[in-house]
């Protein structure tokens, strides 16, 4: 591929004319030149394949919401092409086409990132079915009954050993939390509201289970951080409590690896009383974040549309049901995890949703290092994932972001900070929160950049950064980074000016964590299964033969 | 004046949108013939079903199209239409008329399901019957009928007018179950008869029936005797009606005027004023 403009941050490359080699889907020093296909990028935006750090794409959650909501299906069909299949949905995507669509914007990395463990055989069927894409997933483990009786225990390295069981048998990727302590108390019909309340039975606190599992990811080298949802999310006056819990792993900092991520922070950082006094708390958490190293978070962007919220915290989606009064699912997930679903319109005129909207920019304005926070929309719960380009504009354009302040809330627009921050994320910094940063948190080490020895995935747009003024042609900007002008997946061509050429599988990752002696599962955790599940032990971990295309990545734990 | 007629049978469903005043304007008949519709899962053009003729009579709208022949099984037509008229000699699939906002459709025999559904503007005028669902959303969706008006000289089937936020709907035949669920506004006129469960779940709105209704639900209340009441500005109609309010499930506050003449069976109600 020559002569296109690379934007590389994870190699330093900042807009220089490079050109890339790949071989047997691999980035490779050099080929031989007169027997490769050469594709001449001139003018073009050369950046790693996009990767999507939280996105809900796969699993009963994504699917019971398809079911809910065909009114979401019938305005957006894709007919099927002689290689792509047909589809629907526009905030819930149908399997098949998320995966074209993820690919028509350059990406080819996404990470699903709640998947209650009973519900890992779904998970993983729906991965498999979702092409163009490599992908992984995150179990829940924050509030499932084994992790909560060892922290009351304070047995953290027999809690260390289960956890890495638990990830090799649902063939997950990292440690999801969702309002630790929340959903345990949802089954009996409470939530907690602080770092500090009890949770019936164990007689552990949020504080404790945050910091558990903390350690236990230390103790297991596992390649990302806890991927956090905060407790007392989508409350007024919740930055209080992201910032409690980011303190309180501050302990556990240490220079080469972040602890925690706090995943769609937009729904953490609210200040005030109630929905009427809502206010930003994004400069305080960018503050903390600017002097802090041991936190990462991602945007959880909204977008003015119609979409589907869809969480683990049950507790949550209950408050926006009542709040909404829409259809609704909830759901306790017998002894691991709750549910939710609640389908929702973000409007202009509407205070609290224009705040929100001008929240997720703030974060990402503010935080100065881009390494620290990344692109998402917490899809679908701040709108759908197909909506980055819009977002990509309002990142590299104060005139962009002007344009939709004028259309937003008087009141939210005369309280928001946006008009006051003249930043304009440059194309390098993009790369570094659409891909390179994402990669980097999730400790990918072959995704994310074009360095030698990286899969050949690689995203070009059809817009020349020496000649385009972002901040100006923001539009174009927008267009191109909607339908990329190539994107290669294991260096083969999957799409080519916004179409889909070829059907490529994508991979399935997760981390084979190796302790130091194997795992026993005792008489009296398999009696356990019996009498609380109603799945049986034998049927409940995930086979290596239930993934499409596996791809183990090797972790060796500390116990 | 654009006159389709259909060349052939229909036996599989037909989607066709792009049948509508606001697509053919300004455009030549080969322009017209060259349209795109879906017949079952293959694509073709508009000219390969229908035979696209103009005609131009004296005193006539320019923006009308006249089908001539059976479209039961053509969907769609008048989607989102703005302006103009569709004249119907024959029968019409499901959708007619689905989201528009201004402008005519007159079918001179029966529709098909989801006739006006979530229609914004506009009149749709059918002589005979029509399905379930008049005026009613797609399935799953909670914006029903938001203006506009629907004339049935005929019988409707269940769920009519679901949803529906504003506007009217006047059905001179016959209702079937579930006239106005969850509607929030707007006006039902039930001419005929009435199937029972009219106005479940409605918290605003005004369901009008002159001929006889099967049963109201438990979750209304009785709130008096009325001689008259208003059906649009300047229509009233004579009663006297029972006024019932509900549905106190929704805690909502919508209207069911029921004739006391046709409904004896509901004078039990009168001991509770």
């Amino acid at each position: 591929m020559s002569n296109g403009v690379v934007f590389d941050p994870l190699n330093g490359i900042d807009g220089e004319k490079v050109d890339i080699a790949v071989k047997d889907g691999k980035i490779v020093k050099s080929v031989s030149e007169h027997r490769a296909k050469k594709i001449d990028v001139a003018g073009m935006i050369v950046m790693p394949g996009g990767v999507d750090i939280h996105s809900h794409i796969a699993g009963s959650e994504v699917n019971t919401g398809r079911l809910l909501r065909p009114e979401d299906h019938f305005k957006d069909s894709e007919c099927k092409t002689s290689v792509t299949r047909s589809g629907v949905g526009y905030s819930i995507p149908s399997t098949f086409t998320t995966g074209y669509r993820y690919a028509r914007m350059g990406y080819t990395t996404v990470m699903n990132p709640s998947m209650p463990p009973l519900e890992a055989k779904h998970t993983h069927e729906e991965l498999n079915d979702i092409p163009l894409i490599d992908k992984a997933t995150y179990p829940l483990l924050g509030d499932w009954w084994f992790v909560l009786e060892y922290l009351s225990q304070g047995n953290i390295e027999e809690l260390a050993r289960h956890v890495a069981w638990m990830i090799n048998s649902t063939k997950g990727y990292a440690i999801k939390i969702v309002n630790p302590g929340g959903l345990e108390s949802w089954g009996f019909g409470h939530n907690v509201t602080s770092l500090d309340d009890q949770i019936p039975h164990f007689c552990i606190t949020p504080r404790e289970i945050i910091l558990g599992l903390c350690r236990v990811n230390k103790l297991l080298n596992l390649p990302h951080s806890v991927h956090l949802h905060t407790n007392n999310l989508g409350k007024p006056g919740n930055y209080k409590t992201a910032l409690e819990t980011m303190k309180y792993v501050e302990e556990l900092a240490n220079d080469e690896k972040p602890a925690v991520h706090i995943t769609h922070c937009q729904f953490s950082a609210f200040t005030g009383d109630d929905w009427r006094t809502l206010g930003s708390g994004a400069e305080e958490i960018a503050k903390y974040l600017n002097g802090h190293s041991h936190v990462t978070i991602d945007m959880g962007q909204v977008i003015f549309t119609d979409t589907t919220t869809m969480t683990a915290d049950g507790p949550f989606q209950f408050g926006l049901y009542e709040l909404t009064g829409n259809k609704w699912v909830n759901h306790d997930v017998e002894t691991e995890t709750s549910a939710g679903i609640v389908p929702f319109r973000y409007r202009k005129k509407s205070f609290a949703h224009a705040t929100q909207w001008s929240i997720g920019l703030e974060l990402a304005l503010l935080v100065k290092d881009s390494w620290k926070i990344y692109m998402t929309t917490d899809h679908p719960n701040g709108g759908p994932f197909t909506a980055y380009p819009k977002i990509i504009a309002w990142l590299i354009s104060k005139k962009a972001r002007k344009a939709t302040l004028k259309k937003i809330n008087p009141k939210a627009r005369s309280r928001s900070l946006l008009p006051s921050i003249d930043r304009e994320l440059s194309f390098y910094e993009l790369a570094i929160m659409t891909r390179a940063g994402q990669a980097k948190a999730l400790g990918l080490k072959h995704k994310g950049h074009l360095g030698v020895g990286a899969d050949a995935d690689i995203a070009v747009y059809n817009v020349n950064p020496h000649k385009t003024d972002p901040s100006k042609e923001y539009k174009k900007v927008r267009k191109a980074f909607k339908r990329a002008a190539y994107t290669i997946k294991g260096g083969k061509v999957v799409v080519k000016n916004g179409e889909v050429l070829k059907h490529v599988e994508g991979a399935t990752m997760w981390l084979d964590v190796k302790i130091s002696e194997p795992f026993k599962v005792t008489a009296d955790m398999k009696r356990r299964f019996r009498e609380y599940w109603t799945v049986e032990y034998e049927n409940y971990p995930v086979t290596d033969r239930y993934l499409e295309i596996s791809q183990p990545i090797p972790v060796k734990a500390e116990v | 004046m654009i006159v389709l007629t259909p060349s052939r049978q229909l036996p599989f469903p037909v989607m066709a949108e792009c049948i509508s005043p606001d697509v053919f304007q300004e455009k030549t008949l080969e322009e017209i013939g060259e349209l795109a519709v879906w017949e079952g899962n293959k694509q073709k053009k508009l000219a390969d079903l229908f035979k696209v003729e103009e005609q131009n009579r004296e005193g006539e709208n320019e923006a009308t199209i006249t089908i001539c022949g059976d479209v039961a099984e053509v969907r769609r037509i008048g989607a989102s239409m703005t302006i103009g008229e569709i004249m119907i000699e024959g029968n019409v699939g499901m959708h007619l008329g689905e989201e528009m906002k201004g402008g005519k459709i007159t079918v001179h025999g029966n529709a098909e399901s989801w006739a006006g559904s979530m229609m914004k503007g506009g009149t749709i005028e059918i002589y005979g019957s029509a399905g379930d669902y008049l005026g009613a959303p797609y399935r799953g969706c909670g914006e029903g009928m938001r203006g506009g008006q629907i004339v049935v000289h005929g019988d409707v089937g269940s769920e009519a007018g679901a949803y529906m936020k504003k506007g009217l709907l006047k059905i001179k035949g016959n209702a079937g179950q579930f006239a106005g669920l969850r509607m929030h506004g707007g006006t039902i006129l039930v001419e005929g008869n009435c199937e029972a469960r009219a106005g479940a779940c409605m918290t605003e709105g005004k369901i009008v029936v002159i001929g006889f209704l099967e049963s109201v639900l438990p979750t209304f209340t009785i709130e008096g005797v009325r001689n008259k009441v208003k059906i649009k500005e300047t229509d009233s109609i004579e009663g006297p009606f029972y006024i019932f309010s509900g549905d106190l499930a929704e805690r909502g506050n919508g209207k069911l005027y029921v004739s006391k003449r046709k409904n004896p069976h509901l004078s039990v109600f009168e001991k509770l004023l």
